[in-house]
């Protein structure tokens, strides 16, 4: 890099080094580009990115809920919403505070089963 | 028979059949989530995110041809696993069917081994053909007959009926995984198979459900320290004391199951030497395996990381013997496909026959397949488009930046929401099974 050359040395040497810092901005990896994109857009994003933050992310899939309770309250107004509790009519004209919920108005867990489209 | 043999050069790919429905509108319920062919490649079996398994059924047109064509027909379907909700951890256990390993066949049933985030199921697939009739008792509707009328004895002869293919669940190996299944794998012995989930593997009995061994557990004391998970195990396909998993570092290690009861210590560390100036924010998260598969030789696993496939020589653990680049292109794209998650995609990677080349999927609903060696790769796409009975599938061209050539697709126009995450081969001749998000393609070599 640092050869002698008499004379035309200076000129040479700066245009050099330019060049030198135009190749190394077009040597970034397309990786540390996309990094730099990354971090410009979420400037918290933390250092360790697969680090126990993220693994333990993917370890606590499916926690959805605080508790159990928390769960079927969910469950019911998901299901409240699409069918509303059997209800004959003897019980409708009951007044609503006297009727106690049984086990054939509490809606079902889950849908009844449907058979795969792959065997259609 | 067609020989597995032939490169992705000299094998003509064509579409034989799609299953699923068309319509655009997807259902959770029906996105499908494992395929896997049996080991005579007769039976395919399909899991999806609803917990159902469909299998199909190979049925060849004209068995005294050799490259005869061949159709596979629904000849089973059930609900393997349920959704279910654990209260004490407050934890929603999804029905989706992680895994599907079919058994090798023993007598004229048929077993897999289907498995969700939580518990393994052995599924027994049976067929009936027959059926006794004339009962002294009873009616041929099943009515009792009173005893006082029947005057004579005869011998209930079994007659034939119209073919019943019955699935029953015959064992059940829960409560052994705190983590998410993410693999199962049948051992040589025909005895045992092991499964494992993110910290922890477990070697089961296929016959006892009450009990297993735990082989392998990289949980840290310190929840903090937790720096890596295992992404996917398997058994070797001869040695029957030996296996690999693989982690979301990029590592795999193979463990010998003689050497101790809990093989945290690895036999063979497979890890390739990355140059730390090149590291970046990606660096891990890319060089996650999601797929580790042996050869069926034994001589040789393969690994699926996110840009690549790697093929490793089990002798060899200093570097891979071969690389294949899948999507090179998406290198230049990884801020968008952190923010999508796509950078998460688990793809899955598989063997043909003889071992002598390798298929993968991609984005945009292509998959890629690496002849190993003729050094040649293509691009196949599984749509609609170029689903006309026996049409031979045209190479796809991604190009990743400058001018486009016409039939080339630009990278800014791939639908990645269109992924083949899974695909199977059949065992010896050129025939392949490619999942889209919700329709099972297979495809043939053209018969000539």
């Amino acid at each position: 890099m640092s050869e002698e050359i008499e004379g035309t040395k200076p000129a040479t040497e700066e245009a050099t080094s330019e060049e030198q810092e135009e190749m190394d901005d077009k040597v970034i990896s397309p990786e540390k580009a996309e990094e730099v994109k990354l971090k410009a857009r979420y400037p918290h994003l933390g250092a360790k990115p697969g680090g126990s933050d993220l693994l333990r992310k993917r370890l606590q899939k499916g926690q959805k809920y605080f508790d159990s309770g928390d769960y079927n309250m969910a469950k019911a107004k998901v299901k409240n919403k699409q069918q509303p509790p059997a209800v004959t009519q003897a019980e409708k004209a009951e007044i609503t505070g006297d009727h106690i919920p049984t086990p054939q108005d509490i809606p079902q867990r889950k849908p009844s089963i449907v058979a795969s489209k792959l065997a259609g | 028979m067609a020989g597995a043999g032939g490169g992705s050069n000299d094998v003509q790919w064509c579409f034989s059949q799609v299953k699923g429905a068309i319509d655009d509108d997807v259902a959770e319920a029906d996105i499908i989530s494992t395929v896997e062919f049996n080991h005579s490649g007769e039976l395919l079996a399909t899991g999806d995110k609803g917990g159902r398994v469909v299998i199909f059924q190979q049925e060849i047109e004209n068995k005294s041809q050799p490259q005869c064509r061949s159709e596979y027909n629904v000849y089973s379907t059930f609900q393997s696993h349920e959704p279910e909700f654990d209260y004490l951890k407050s934890l929603e256990i999804e029905e989706k069917i992680n895994k599907i390993r079919w058994l090798p066949q023993k007598n004229a049933a048929q077993f897999l081994l289907s498995t969700n985030d939580k518990t393994i199921k052995l599924w027994k697939i049976s067929e009936r053909d027959k059926r006794p009739e004339g009962y002294n008792l009873k009616e041929e509707d099943g009515r009792f007959i009173d005893p006082n009328t029947v005057t004579a004895l005869r011998v209930p002869v079994f007659r034939p009926m119209d073919l019943m293919v019955e699935a029953s669940p015959r064992r059940v190996f829960a409560n052994a995984h705190t983590y998410h299944i993410n693999s199962i794998s049948i051992n040589s012995d025909h005895e045992t198979y092991l499964s494992a989930d993110d910290l922890r593997i477990n070697l089961w009995h296929q016959e006892i459900t009450d009990r297993s061994f735990n082989i392998v557990d990289i949980k840290p004391a310190n929840m903090e320290e937790l720096t890596e998970v295992i992404t996917a195990a398997e058994f070797h396909p001869h040695q029957c004391n030996t296996f690999v998993y693989s982690s979301s570092k990029g590592t795999i290690r193979l463990c010998d199951m003689r050497e101790s009861a809990l093989c945290d210590k690895h036999s063979k560390l497979f890890e390739e030497p990355e140059d730390p100036s090149n590291r970046s924010f990606f660096s891990e998260i890319i060089s996650s395996i999601s797929d580790v598969k042996f050869s069926h030789n034994g001589r040789y696993m393969m690994t699926r990381d996110y840009l690549s496939v790697k093929i490793w020589d089990l002798n060899m653990e200093s570097r891979p013997v071969e690389t294949y680049q899948v999507h090179e292109y998406l290198r230049s794209k990884l801020c968008s496909l952190y923010e999508n998650d796509c950078i998460f995609d688990k793809f899955e990677c598989c063997w043909n026959g003889n071992d002598s080349v390798v298929m993968t999927g991609s984005y945009n609903n292509f998959f890629r397949m690496f002849d190993r060696g003729q050094r040649r790769d293509v691009t196949l796409e599984a749509s609609r488009e170029s689903s006309k009975p026996r049409q031979v599938l045209k190479p796809r061209k991604v190009c990743a930046g400058g001018k486009r050539k016409k039939d080339e697709i630009s990278v800014d126009s791939l639908d990645f929401n269109k992924k083949i995450l899974h695909t199977a081969w059949h065992p010896q001749d050129n025939i392949i099974a490619v999942a889209t998000t919700n329709n099972l393609y297979i495809f043939q070599d053209k018969v000539n």
